[in-house]
């Protein structure tokens, strides 16, 4: 099994995850090459197959059955393509200058907690009368469907397009999630993202009323993929997929309680959304901070945990005067990282739960000396998690 | 240290005056036109701006001079000299013996993106026959810089091309000025996006770097007694690579630039945790940083000398990590002379070239 955590392991085979164009060695690559390099094959690949919106090739694959369903939708040059770059393949923002607009449903399969799916519209498709849509296929399992407008362009086409499909969703699908990421707020005051905000609101609303919907399920999140708004309006379109967030709340809650944290976050290491956390509130920067750890111990990982150490050395690290096999060697087969901060001393940890998720929590001041205890209890609610997510799967 | 101890813009005459009277250190001049990114590149390495910050920065209009305090003991003055048409002639005529006398090392920055090659090969050579008659034995590093703006699979052929040209300009001078040394000129593909700054940043920085033979063999044996994979010494402001040492295992792996990935990730992390505490990015972040990756490797991180941080990189093992960190914290006391200033220690100095 490959983690992005503990590195890729070849002597177990090949991942469980289609990871596609990760498992690529990518030896002399730097992160932000290797990332160009996606993007570039990724474009030549579209421009073949650039023929108008297509419905997917395929039904979803099993290894998508029971993961939260997200679909991003919105008009050409919304910023599509750049949310899912940078969100789920690290792409640094300023390289999603390189995207090319494309025309095509795109279904990124990746080792992530949830199953994510992007939709172009290129003008006149409506997927609702187009028979190539399977609707039902699409939107009949839970899921969010996000629909993306450009905040710094006219938004009146995308707002109109954006009614009609809540109209038709709210016929046949009323559960669905409608999040509305008023998006490339970056640059603008915020004065202006208000009144922005409020314009499309009041329009949506509007039209809605008119056709005798007064509480759909519709939300809105000012974003940007320059900062973390991109990353905190996931997160909060994600918990509201995930049955029984109250227990993985009240687990967290209780593990600060007991470990003296001051925030937990559990993630999804893929995205770096979090899909859950306690109930102290939560605030950008201690999100930033975990989730750029995060980022840290990946990057890391991938400069050192990529690469097979040879049989013999590995026999002489379990020779004397050690004399135990290297899986017996370590406390745990999990990644586990800590980092003590300058200030006030304060540890930020971090523990691995599962494939996809990962529990980081910021800790109170000098309490690095507390580590092993600490981890002790943290064993004990990761495997809680563990158990919840094996529950809540099979449901 | 590398902090930033001043930064003065100085006006085209009057006070840089002053400056050749002090004892005579080697300066590191900072060259290339207006907007070509010396600024940003500088701001980034020693006073750990990121990379979008650097879109602030004015340009430099004239000389912007700044020492910089490196390991203790070593000042570098860096001349960010400002490369508008009529300062660049400036230092060619009236300043010409102030500015070019005494370099240790040229930097010359070519924006890839410049719309006037020509005119920047003629300013280029014009600077590289100012350093041949007062410092001719300076090292000439030439980054090729923005590189991030090419897409990636042309850019070595851009940067191989580009190179190839200005050593055709170099060799053309060279001939008609009847010069007899060969000039050495150390080419580097830079951006500020990715860590290749870091690659051509360390490489100046270690030829500078006093009792290297030192550092490496006493980090060569640390890292045999703990059994470390790889050992990483980093300059704790700028985080650029002073000194490394690898195990023979250890030049198994296949990343041939994790060092100055290491420096990148490092460096923008000490940044989102000085957004997090509120504190200055120049000030020091964190004191110990470590990873267990479960049964493939571990490695952390720590505050080591004053000015340097080390990083360890060892093979998984909970009781070979406790030890390791042990005596990584013992072995501080015979890496002090790094911290200078003054004379080295005896054995330090009885070994150095
Ligand atoms: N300023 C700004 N530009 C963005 C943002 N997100 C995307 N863009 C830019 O918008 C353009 C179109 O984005 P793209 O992802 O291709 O749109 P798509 O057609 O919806 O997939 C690109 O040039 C992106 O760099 C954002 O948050 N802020
Ligand atoms: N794309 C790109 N832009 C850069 C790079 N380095 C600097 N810049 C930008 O170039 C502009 C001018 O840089 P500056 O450092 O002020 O140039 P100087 O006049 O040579 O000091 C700034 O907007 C920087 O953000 C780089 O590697 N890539
Ligand atoms: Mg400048």
């Amino acid at each position: 099994m490959s983690s992005r955590l503990r590195g890729r392991d070849i002597l177990h085979g090949q991942d469980d995850d289609a990871q596609s164009s990760q498992a690529q060695p990518g030896a002399a690559l730097s992160p932000a090459q290797q990332n160009l390099t996606r993007v570039f094959e990724q474009n030549r690949h579209k421009q073949q197959k650039q023929n108008g919106a297509k419905a997917p090739e395929q039904a979803p694959e099993a290894s998508t059955k029971g993961k939260p369903r997200l679909l991003l939708m919105g008009q050409r040059r919304s910023g599509k393509s750049s949310i899912s770059s940078v969100v789920f393949h690290k792409l640094p923002p300023s390289e999603t200058l390189f995207l090319e607009s494309t025309a095509r449903i795109q279904k990124d399969s990746m080792p992530s907690f949830m199953d994510f799916q992007v939709w172009d519209f290129p003008g006149q498709i409506d997927i609702f009368e187009n028979p190539t849509f399977d609707i039902d296929a699409m939107f009949g399992e839970i899921g969010a469907l996000i629909w993306v407008i450009d905040a710094q362009d006219d938004y009146m086409e995308a707002v109109a397009r954006l009614n009609v499909t809540i109209l038709n969703l709210q016929r046949s699908y009323p559960n669905i999630k409608i999040e509305v990421f008023i998006h490339k707020v970056d640059g603008l005051s915020d004065d202006y993202k208000l009144d922005i905000q409020r314009d499309i609101t009041i329009r949506i609303q509007d039209e809605l009323s008119d056709h005798g919907f007064e509480n759909a399920p519709v939300t809105f999140h000012l974003t940007s993929i320059y900062n973390h708004s991109i990353f905190e309006a996931f997160s909060k379109v994600i918990q509201k997929l995930i049955p029984r967030l109250g227990i993985l709340e009240a687990m967290l809650t209780n593990l600060c309680r007991t470990c003296r944290f001051e925030k937990a976050y559990l993630f999804d290491v893929l995205s770096k959304i979090y899909i859950a956390t306690d109930s102290a509130p939560a605030d950008m920067a201690s999100y930033e901070i975990c989730s750029d750890y995060i980022d840290v111990i990946i990057d890391v990982t991938e400069v050192y945990g990529g690469w097979q150490r040879s049989p013999r050395y590995r026999e002489n690290l379990e020779g004397p005067p050690w004399n135990q096999k290297l899986e017996d060697q370590v406390a745990t087969n999990w990644a586990e990282s800590c980092m003590v901060l300058s200030d006030g001393n304060k540890p930020i940890m971090l523990r691995e739960v599962d494939k996809y998720l990962a529990l980081v929590a910021i800790m109170k001041e000098d309490s690095y000396d507390k580590m092993p205890l600490v981890n002790m209890n943290v064993e004990v609610v990761v495997q809680g998690l563990k158990d919840f997510f094996e529950i809540t799967k099979s449901k | 240290m590398a902090d930033m101890e001043s930064s003065t813009s100085m006006g085209m005459t009057g006070d840089v005056r002053s400056e050749v009277k002090k004892p005579k250190k080697k300066k590191v001049l900072l060259m290339g036109k207006s907007g070509s990114g010396k600024s940003s590149m500088r701001s980034i390495i020693f006073s750990n701006y990121i990379a979008r910050d650097t879109r602030r920065l004015g340009a430099t209009i004239d000389i912007d001079l700044s020492h910089v305090k490196f390991l203790g003991n070593l000042t570098l003055n860096l001349w960010d000299c400002g490369g508008q048409e009529a300062f660049m002639e400036n230092y060619l005529s009236q300043q010409r013996v102030h500015v070019f006398s005494n370099v240790g090392v040229l930097i010359y920055v070519f924006d890839i993106e410049s719309r006037d090659v020509d005119r920047d090969m003629a300013t280029y050579v014009s600077i590289i026959s100012a350093m041949t008659q007062f410092s001719p034995t300076a090292k000439i590093y030439v980054l090729i810089h923005k590189m991030d703006l090419i897409s990636l699979h042309a850019r070595e052929a851009v940067f191989v091309d580009r190179v190839r040209l200005v050593r055709q300009k170099t060799s053309e001078f060279i001939q008609a000025a009847g010069y007899t040394a060969e000039l050495d000129l150390i080419p580097f593909a830079t951006s500020i996006w990715d860590q290749s700054l870091y690659k051509a940043w360390a490489s100046i920085i270690h030829d500078l770097v006093p009792n290297l033979s030192v550092i490496e063999s006493q980090l060569g044996s640390l890292g045999v007694l703990i059994e470390a994979e790889e050992l990483l010494l980093f300059e704790r402001t700028s985080f650029l690579v002073v000194s490394s040492w690898t195990s023979e295992e250890g030049q198994g792996n296949p990343t041939g630039d994790r060092q100055e990935r290491i420096s990148n990730i490092l460096k923008h992390f000490k940044q989102s945790i000085s957004r997090f505490t509120g504190t200055p990015r120049n000030a020091e972040q964190f004191t110990l940083m470590e990873h267990k990756a479960g049964s493939r490797f571990s490695m952390f991180a720590c505050k080591f000398t004053t000015n340097t941080y080390l990083m360890v990189v060892l093979p998984p093992g909970e009781a070979r990590f406790n030890s390791a960190k042990l005596n990584c914290q013992i072995a501080r006391e015979s890496f002090k002379f790094l911290d200078g200033p003054g004379p080295v220690s005896g054995q330090a100095q009885s070994l150095s070239s």
